[in-house]
């Protein structure tokens, strides 16, 4: 019942590139946490693992595609949704992942996820928000608090974060989820719904950037985790509108959005194909 | 009346047992596993391990009942736990107490 | 349903025929976004491609295009694009990843004047230089030059094939004159096309090392979901594809995606020669200024001076050797391009001060005039 002394296999290890690990995020960063929990999701959804491709951005979040032992693209910045959207479209047999961080998909590459959203395109999108740049040492993100304390907000930012559930579920988002890393079982769960889901489907995932925002906002990673403990609320079905991240009114998390509507190449075929051409 | 009663079958309820395994040189001495875990299995060890971080160990095996969750909220796939088969002497022969229940 | 490759004899615009080009070649994924005087490519590949069990869409923006462009050749489909310069100026960071990723796709540009949004529908042969150095870093890509839009169908098939057989984006240097050029196209029959696909892995899957490259020096491609798992990055990566921070891989991976180019030189460049072997005077051209410098060819010869083109198919990698040896031949060189001087560079550092060099050339809005280059080659001799 002690440690075992040969070096033991963890469960994961097959869908991970072992000889990469460990893995370059911080002590406390909850990347890792999310990555796991996304791996356990695949390890279990009975999908084709030959078939599943990872996609990421730049950034901390972006360095995921690299651990995992999938078809895997690390590309340039902001831009994994349209790289995935590519890839779908091309080949749609293909099962695509894009994990990210919220500056990769909802700054640099905003533009790209609503219009991802909007053609409800058949991607699984988990946006990692750590609520600042961790990669290049904790800058202002767009989905950084008001008056928290960034590398280049030292006096507090002035500026208002994005509700990142809502904006894709205007855009025309059709699953829509957030989760925090401490309910990791449930996350696991949503992204397990989501890679079944036809269509495209978003999770934010909360995670905490111990030594990017953590540092400069007096949060150690077990205060955070603390946070996510004590100051969140499930709500299934809660209107996306609600939650805006705030932690001192409380946040709202769960699973907000489950709706049918053909996808972007349902539509495609449908629309743009004549009867007789599909075989080409 | 008695509105309740002590299970028939409570010998037979099979709490799981678990084994935590650690990779110590994967840790990196977050303390999320220690934290969280419900049932206060871990501590932070005096060790360092090849990173310079203090890995966990196990300090109170028994309670482990293999719940995962220091598995799945760990960051750095550095500790999972796996079930320890029942002992057979404890295996009921009983897999039909449902019907002779209430 | 009209078939994949249209057989026949046809009168179409530069743009469309490019588009045919591409489908005769097999691309089956267009990306687009709508830019003048590129967006009749987009339209025309709009409603082909799904009729031969292709793709097209149109994205947010140029950046997505590329990106999906790219995403798609790593699927295994032929992909590309097509834009006009400030559609071009967006897509050069994720050109950039093609390059390191070793991504077959083709990118059109059908130029017009710039900087910025400059003369969105008049032409000009302003972008050279950015189809060269355009992405950061040092790296080799090929760009075609094409004259007409009978060259462009043909073009865009060797574009195809060349980025297919050497694993890197092929550009297509068009203008907005041969863009908008309506002439006779003549496509052959599909069996008279030679098409060339990326070679793909064999052996071992769990083996496989995706940037290790073969005898020459290209590696074979796998494409997603094809079990190989691979990993593929813009970062500095060694032949598995993993990312390593240091100088000696990078240095190793530069030598890599410059060494297949460089090496292969005498496949990859294609020029026409046009009157040159008595000539006492070369022009070197590309594009639709080769078509001006062809008719000033015999002009300047009707008037008694021995004038000779070497036409530029293959604008990048620079035809070093060929200019080389003209400046041997010739008592001028002189470069005929749509802009103020930047193939001209090239000729320069060809020549090696060896013959004098003279541009003709403008900003950019029309045509050069046959004229002014017999009037340019007479002022300087």
């Amino acid at each position: 019942m002690k440690k075992a002394k040969a070096s033991p296999s963890h469960p994961l290890d097959a869908l991970v590139r072992t000889e990469r690990i460990p893995h370059i995020w911080c002590p406390g960063c909850g990347i890792g946490t999310a990555f796991s929990a996304c791996l356990m999701a695949l390890h279990t959804s009975g999908l084709d693992l030959d078939k599943t491709v990872m996609v990421s951005g730049i950034g901390c979040s972006g360095r995921a595609a690299g651990y995992t032992r999938l078809d895997s693209y690390h590309t340039t910045h902001g831009r994994a949704i349209p790289f995935a959207t590519g890839m779908k479209l091309a080949k749609p047999e293909l099962q695509v992942i894009v994990f990210s961080g919220d500056g990769d998909l909802f700054a640099i590459g905003g533009n790209h996820i609503i219009h991802a959203a909007r053609r409800n395109i058949d991607l699984t999108v988990l946006c990692v928000n750590n609520l600042n740049y961790g990669m290049t040492g904790g800058q202002v993100a767009a989905t950084t608090p008001t008056l928290a304390k960034t590398t280049t907000t030292p006096r507090g930012n002035p500026e208002q974060p994005f509700n990142l559930p809502l904006l894709v579920y205007a855009a025309g988002a059709t699953y829509v989820a957030r989760w925090t890393i401490l309910h990791t079982r449930d996350l696991t769960q949503s992204v397990q719904e989501a890679l079944h889901h036809k269509g495209f489907a978003f999770i934010e995932v909360l995670a905490p950037c111990p030594t990017g925002y953590g540092r400069r906002n007096k949060e150690r990673p077990l205060d955070t985790l603390k946070l996510y403990q004590e100051r969140t609320l499930i709500k299934n079905g809660a209107n996306p509108a609600e939650a805006f991240l705030d932690f001192e009114r409380g946040v709202v998390l769960g699973k907000f959005v489950e709706e049918q509507r053909p996808t972007c190449i349902e539509m495609y075929d449908r629309t743009c194909r004549l009867p007789d051409s599909a075989a080409g | 009346m008695k509105f309740w009663r002590t299970p028939l079958d409570l010998q037979d309820i099979h709490v799981s047992k678990g084994m935590v395994l650690i990779l110590e040189d994967r840790c990196k001495g977050c303390g999320y596993c220690i934290a969280f875990c419900p049932r206060d299995v871990l501590h932070e060890s005096t060790r360092f391990n090849a990173k310079g971080y203090h890995p966990p160990e196990v300090k109170n095996p028994d309670a482990c009942v293999n719940c995962h969750y220091c598995e799945i909220i760990c960051p750095d796939l550095a500790i999972f736990s796996v079930e320890i088969p029942p002992h057979p002497v404890n295996a009921g022969p009983s897999e039909d107490n449902g019907s002779t229940g209430s | 349903m009209k078939p994949a490759v249209l057989t026949g004899e046809h009168f179409m615009t530069g743009d469309v025929a490019c588009a045919e080009g591409a489908l005769a070649a097999g691309c089956r994924f267009f990306a687009g976004y709508p830019i003048t005087p590129a967006t009749e490519i987009a339209e025309h590949m709009s409603h082909r491609l799904p009729d031969v069990g292709g793709t097209y869409i149109q994205m947010e923006d140029e950046i997505a295009a590329m990106a999906a462009v790219l995403g798609a050749s790593c699927a295994g489909v032929k992909s590309m694009t097509a834009t006009s310069g400030p559609g071009f100026s967006l897509m050069m960071e994720n050109i950039g990843l093609g390059v390191c990723t070793e991504t077959p796709c083709v990118v059109v540009n059908v130029q017009r004047a710039g900087p910025s949004t400059g003369l969105p529908t008049l032409g000009a042969q302003g972008d050279m230089m950015q189809a060269r150095w355009g992405s950061h870093g040092h790296y080799e890509i090929i760009a075609l030059a094409p004259a007409s839009p009978q060259d462009i169908f043909y073009q865009t098939i060797t574009a195809f094939n060349l980025s297919e057989k050497y694993r890197v984006p092929v550009l297509i240097m068009s203008d907005e004159v041969v863009g908008h050029l309506s002439e006779r196209v003549v496509i052959p029959e599909p069996t008279a096309i030679r098409t060339f696909s990326r070679r793909r892995p064999k052996g071992r899957k769990d083996r496989f090392k995706p940037f290790c490259p073969g005898p020459d020096g290209v590696a074979p491609m796998a494409d997603a979901g094809d079990g190989y798992r691979v990993h593929v990055t813009g970062l500095t990566h060694d032949e598995r594809g993993y990312p390593v921070m240091t100088a000696d891989c990078h240095a190793e991976m530069i030598a890599r995606i410059t060494g297949k180019i460089r090496r292969n030189l005498a496949d990859i460049i294609r020029t026409e020669s046009y009157r040159l072997d008595d000539a006492d005077v070369a022009i070197v051209s590309y594009g639709v200024s080769s078509r001006s410098s062809m008719a000033a060819v015999d002009e300047a010869r009707q008037e008694g001076i021995k004038v000779g083109l070497l036409r530029l198919i293959t604008v990048w990698p620079f035809a070093e050797e060929a200019v080389a040896h003209l400046s041997r031949t010739v008592r001028a060189l002189f470069t005929v391009e749509i802009n103020l001087g930047q193939v001209h560079l090239e000729v320069e550092r060809c020549a090696k001060g060896r013959v004098p060099c003279h541009l003709v050339g403008h900003a950019g809005g029309t045509v050069i005039a046959p004229e002014r280059i017999v009037q340019a080659i007479k002022d300087h001799l």
